[in-house]
């Protein structure tokens, strides 16, 4: 086995790994930081696929917006030193019988699909191709998107501050 | 050389993982937790069916524009549960019901 090989495996259960963390802790907490390492595990797997614009972007965008807030969620609605209250969760096999159900599904999808031959691609910067892609192929998308975050936004800031319009 | 169904079968057992975290979790944060894991995956099996199948990028445009979505999706369901605990001081969605009857 390459040495390349073997950083994919272990990219992989990391990723894997940490997301069964995120899964089933019982703390939430640990969720969140476990949700950490599967982000950035996902934005390693990127880079296996020659995207590396996405990487970049998926650590800025996931790690240092996303999974800010959820730390902020969690910390500003979580009584961390109010111990007596236990968090409870939903019938735990329930819950692995739909996962499990939804994931063999999936699983006999990928394995009786018949796959085109892969594409020989070599690895190339693609970040002048996806800025091509936005200003020519994907300009409606483009501007349809901005105006969405932009109203985004503007509910998150409206709903966040509800109480200051009810006095 | 690594196969596009490798990839595959990570983004299958992370989306698996992530239905189980929105059905297992009472707390929202942690559903949402659940719904970034899912986005995730997608954004994975985009990417790889971008360099596997298709020529040029656009599966890569696709999880551009899926990261974008699931960062304002972030911003308002935050709002919204900082929302609730300020109103039930609580965030477990079984006891939240306004919403009935």
């Amino acid at each position: 086995m390459e040495l390349n090989e073997l950083l994919f495996l272990v990219i992989a259960l990391v990723t894997v790994l940490s997301a069964m963390v995120v899964a089933f802790s019982k703390k939430i907490l640990h969720s969140a930081f476990a949700l950490l390492a599967t982000l950035a595990g996902f934005a390693a797997l990127y880079v296996y696929l020659s995207a590396d614009f996405l990487a970049v972007t998926q650590i800025m965008v996931y790690v240092g917006g996303i999974l800010i807030l959820i730390l902020f969620g969690v910390l500003l609605t979580h009584r961390i030193y109010d111990t007596s209250k236990r968090t409870t969760h939903n019938s735990v096999w329930w819950s692995l019988i739909g996962s499990l159900l939804f994931l063999t599904i999936l699983l006999v999808v990928i394995f009786k699909a018949p796959w085109l031959a892969s594409i020989g691609s070599t690895f190339a910067p693609t970040t002048a191709k996806i800025g091509r892609n936005i200003l020519t192929t994907y300009l409606l998308p483009f501007e349809v998107i901005s105006v969405l975050l932009l109203g985004a936004l503007i509910g998150a800031v409206s709903i966040g501050r509800m109480e200051d319009r009810k006095k | 050389m690594i196969r596009l169904e490798t990839f595959l079968i990570i983004g299958a057992i992370v989306f698996a993982l992530g239905i189980f975290t929105i059905l297992y979790k009472k707390n929202a944060v942690g559903i949402l937790m659940g719904v970034e894991l899912l986005l995730n995956s997608v954004n994975l099996n985009f990417i790889a069916f971008s360099k596997y199948i298709d020529a040029s990028i656009n599966g890569q445009m696709v999880a551009l524009f899926i990261i974008i979505l699931a960062a304002s999706e972030a911003a308002v369901a935050l709002a919204i549960i900082l929302n609730l605990y300020r109103l039930h001081a609580t965030v477990d969605v079984s006891q939240i019901d306004d919403m009935k009857n």
